[in-house]
């Protein structure tokens, strides 16, 4: 069994004034292994975030479960570190007390010496030696996000997620702390689950990229496994010519197949507790199947017409 | 630049002050001719023929200000007290009462808003008492407490109490869910929670209906000490109105406005202490 586990996870939206429910999801299962860096990509309103809000224990499904290291996910707990899309830091205290007030947590019988020490080398980890004592507000986007992943990593969680952490930088910061979680990530051997909207980005930090169907109804479509080597960078990745058929496998995916399923096409051969594995370029390039059975079947109504 | 136009500002006051006391010298300046029946009622009075009209003069109110800072702590009785005195009562007053109305509002406003159905459940108690004039509960707390001074103080809870509670209430509950996630995630415990997440994000919130309390506070002492009678800056101004020292009542209404403006000096200062940039 994986590490974690995800079984038969729903979340229905009870519909406001006379409308239907809305089934964001529906029969979500996969599994993450100790140490795996997995990614979540698919379009908005798929659920990812409700997913990971699920898996940090902070929302409830409506059927279905999570189960982390044999135990299941009945609330949030230092064991799983978050970082949040907007940062979330106190701007009232400094990125030191940020920090520590994580690390008090996870550990309030520790000294504050200690504590400080702790907190110091996960801050010099983010590279923010110097900072110690500014306030949030005096920091740039990139540097608060920093913060936030130090937050996360101090607690030393068995698990880390990660809700589109850099969705709101600019490119040039986001590929700088992009490398710098790659390294980090690496040293620690974190088990992390990461939303993105950024295919790149899934590219280069994912072991394994789970693709989401459109919602209502979204289902986990296609797991793709990254079939480049771990020691991947950003700025030689594209060298790779299988990074263009992980690319592109991932924004056909995006711009065209991820609607399909939504209106049933596809549905019969799939087994949500088994979604599809595959590994771009390393397998003959699959039949263009998106209309296939679609097609298939209006034949076999004209033949027996 | 910001010094120059402070500079600017601070003259043009001073140009709008002078003003006013030469208009207000113009208008009190002895009439030229009083006529005999009133020289004979000032005569009567037992007053010179100098002060011709009631209304005083800002020479005089300035002699009266000098008057009363060079001994603001003198006490000659029931009805001749230092200002410095009379303000202290009513300063005690306005203090017991606050701190009385910050230890109920403030706790309670936190649980109102942690809880949104015992905001829903006390809301109609709070829209209906909010408005109520603070002075029309004197009847009440005179009949209740039966003591007058006390009384003045229960006024000043009943009026402090509002601006506090559903200030508070709104700062808690309107705490940002991300914090309230990290605390979740980190497995805060409640207390450590109430402390270091929600009254820091909230305090903002409270600090300002806490300078609003306070400053209806002093409002109200004034027309509650002229009520109750006895001590106070209040029964100061009631006083010398019954002896008709306009002067006098001039001079308690400056120190009144003087010190509300320190007091809300004082709160802004609060303010920004626990103001945060996001």
């Amino acid at each position: 069994m994986s590490f974690l586990q995800v079984q038969g996870l729903k979340k229905v939206f009870p519909g406001a004034g006379g409308k239907a429910d809305a089934v964001v999801f529906d029969d979500v299962h996969f599994g993450i292994e100790r140490g795996e860096f997995v990614c979540i990509i698919g379009h908005s309103g798929c659920g990812k975030t409700t997913i990971l809000n699920v898996l940090a224990g902070l929302e409830q499904p409506t059927s279905g479960l999570a189960i982390m290291d044999n135990r299941e996910i009945a609330g949030p707990s230092l064991d799983r570190g978050v970082v949040f899309q907007g940062h979330a830091l106190m701007p009232w205290f400094s990125v030191m007390r940020n920090i520590a007030f994580a690390v008090r947590s996870r550990w309030p019988e520790w000294h504050a010496d200690k504590v400080r020490s702790h907190s110091q080398t996960f801050i010099d980890m983010v590279g923010l030696t110097g900072a110690e004592h500014k306030k949030p507000a005096e920091l740039s986007g990139g540097m608060k996000q920093r913060v936030g992943i130090a937050r996360a990593f101090a607690i030393q969680p068995k698990m880390l997620l990660l809700d589109e952490p850099f969705g709101a930088l600019d490119a040039l910061t986001r590929g700088t702390i992009q490398d710098e979680l790659v390294k980090i990530v690496q040293a620690t051997h974190q088990t992390v689950f990461m939303i993105t909207h950024d295919v790149d980005e899934a590219i280069l930090l994912a072991d394994k990229i789970l693709l989401m169907s459109n919602g209502p109804h979204a289902v986990i479509a296609e797991i793709v496994q990254n079939t480049m080597p771990r020691s991947r960078a950003r700025h030689t990745m594209h060298h790779d010519p299988q990074y263009y058929r992980i690319r592109n496998h991932l924004v056909d995916f995006l711009v065209e197949r991820s609607r399909l399923y939504q209106r049933g096409h596809l549905r019969d051969a799939y087994d949500p507790k088994h979604p599809p594995v595959v590994t771009p370029g390393l397998e003959p390039e699959p039949p263009p199947t998106d209309l296939a059975p679609a097609k298939r079947a209006a034949q076999v109504v004209n033949l027996r017409h | 630049m910001a010094f120059r136009d402070a500079l600017k500002a601070a003259a043009l006051s001073l140009v709008f002050l002078v003003f006013l006391l030469g208009l207000w010298h113009v208008a009190t300046l002895p009439k030229e001719k009083a006529s005999a029946a009133e020289d004979e009622y000032a005569k009567l009075m037992g007053k010179g023929a100098a002060k011709s009209d009631g209304f005083p003069t800002p020479a005089q109110l300035g002699a009266t200000i000098l008057n009363h800072l060079r001994e603001p702590f003198y006490d000659r009785g029931a009805n001749d007290k230092g200002i410095g005195i009379q303000l202290g009562y009513s300063l005690a007053r306005v203090a017991a009462g606050y701190l009385a109305a910050m230890l109920v509002a403030i706790p309670l406003g936190f649980l109102i808003g942690m809880s949104p159905l015992l905001y829903r459940a006390l809301n109609p108690f709070i829209q209906v008492l909010k408005p109520i004039s603070p002075l029309a509960w004197m009847p009440i707390a005179l009949y209740t407490i039966k003591d007058s001074s006390v009384s003045g103080v229960f006024v000043i809870f009943i009026c402090s109490i509002w601006p506090m509670l559903i200030n508070t209430a709104y700062g808690v509950g309107a705490v940002r869910r991300d914090w309230l996630a990290v605390a979740k995630t980190l497995e805060v415990r409640p207390f450590r929670k109430a402390f270091q997440v929600i009254l820091p994000a909230a305090a903002p919130t409270i600090l300002t209906g806490m300078r609003i309390s306070i400053g209806i506070a002093w409002l109200v002492i004034v027309a509650a000490e002229m009520l109750v009678g006895g001590t106070g800056i209040g029964y100061f101004v009631w006083n010398e109105w019954n002896n008709l020292n306009l002067t006098n009542v001039i001079f308690a209404i400056l120190v009144i406005g003087v010190v509300g403006m320190l007091l809300d000096f004082m709160f802004a200062r609060l303010q920004r202490l626990v103001t945060y940039v996001e």
